[in-house]
């Protein structure tokens, strides 16, 4: 028997990586913008892309892939704006991987504007996935508390925009946006950050428009 | 919790790497977690244990070496350890941090039989 130590080194993320690095090239190519929206379950993902549709569409198209421990529901709500979604139920996984979003590749329509991926509702297992995305956005929703970005940083570092939601619910939702923009931007000074009520429509138009900022920059970036 | 996914990726990186050196069996596996990896690694521990069963790696033990968030400020250019996460410089309070280490998952290395 002979023992012999083998010196890796080797990422355990790293195929993850290499097909969301090939994501995001293929997509940008093409011109989309892909956005990948984490959170917890229930802070609002699904009615905050509904309510993009409205401000985006008929100017720009969109799609959606939803991904969910179980049930069509989010895609089918997406679906009824009258833009393309697919649901990938992950039957137990608490994240998405960059695998499942390029199995659909094929089916992105190339003439798309932006590509919305909705995560799982989790804020921790999705934050070390890359999925290929331009733009990771976290969102918090006001009832679930302003102490959210330190208690979950990896969430709050690895994202480029903080979406505040439901700050209709403030009062009474006791939560102090200031604090939690402070608490969000000290784990992670780059972090752009926006404040919405889907339900009532504020904020969303600004939020729209950076999208459209980005999208620009993308397709400027690529000619 | 993903860390059983984390460890099904670790598997397939092990057997290849042991195809390739034409090995039979693993003794022991070497890990380097970053404390910003977004896992725990006392349940990779356990997620290796289930795993390993019925593998090359059945009698293998995983050894864990948790690395700190270090990082390097952009303008006064001092490197230090950052337990809270909190990404401002603690000598000068600027920002815009470098991160060095911490945030990584690596496979280190491997004791095979051959």
């Amino acid at each position: 028997m002979t023992k012999k130590e083998i010196l890796v080194l080797e990422d355990l993320l790293g195929s993850n990586k290499k097909i969301a690095a090939d994501i995001r090239e293929k997509l940008s190519q093409k011109g989309i913008l892909t956005v990948n929206l984490m959170s917890s379950p229930g802070a609002g993902k699904t009615t905050l892309l509904e309510s993009i549709a409205e401000h985006l569409t008929p100017d720009h198209k969109m799609a959606v892939i939803e991904g969910d421990i179980e049930t069509e529901r989010d895609a089918e709500r997406i679906r009824a704006k009258g833009i393309p979604a697919w649901q990938i139920i992950t039957g137990g996984a608490c994240h998405l991987e960059a695998k499942m979003v390029g199995k659909l590749l094929p089916e992105i329509p190339p003439d798309l504007d932006f590509l919305f991926i909705e995560n799982v509702g989790n804020l921790v297992c999705p934050a070390s996935y890359d999925l290929g995305e331009n733009i990771r956005c976290v969102l918090l929703s006001t009832p679930e508390g302003d102490d959210k970005p330190k208690k979950y940083p990896k969430a709050f570092t690895t994202s480029d925009w903080l979406i505040i939601t439901k700050t209709d619910l403030v009062p009474p939702v006791p939560f102090d946006i200031q604090r939690a923009i402070k608490e969000a931007q000290e784990v992670n000074p780059s972090l752009k950050t926006f404040t919405v009520s889907a339900l009532k429509g504020k904020g969303v138009e600004e939020l729209v428009g950076q999208l459209i900022s980005a999208l620009k920059k993308l397709r400027k970036d690529n000619a | 919790m993903h860390e059983l996914s984390v460890v099904a990726n670790l598997f397939e990186i092990l057997e290849e790497k042991v195809r390739e050196k034409k090995g039979k069996k693993i003794f022991s596996v070497k890990l380097q977690v970053g404390a910003l990896a977004g896992v725990v690694p006392e349940l990779l521990m356990t997620a290796f244990d289930i795993y390993k069963k019925d593998t090359i790696a059945s009698e293998a033990e995983l050894e864990i070496k948790k690395v700190a968030l270090k990082v390097q400020c952009k303008d006064c250019h001092k490197v230090m350890v950052k337990d809270d996460f909190i990404f401002i410089c603690d000598h000068c309070g600027f920002t815009n941090l470098k991160t060095l280490e911490g945030t990584e998952m690596i496979l280190e290395k491997m004791d095979i039989e051959v």
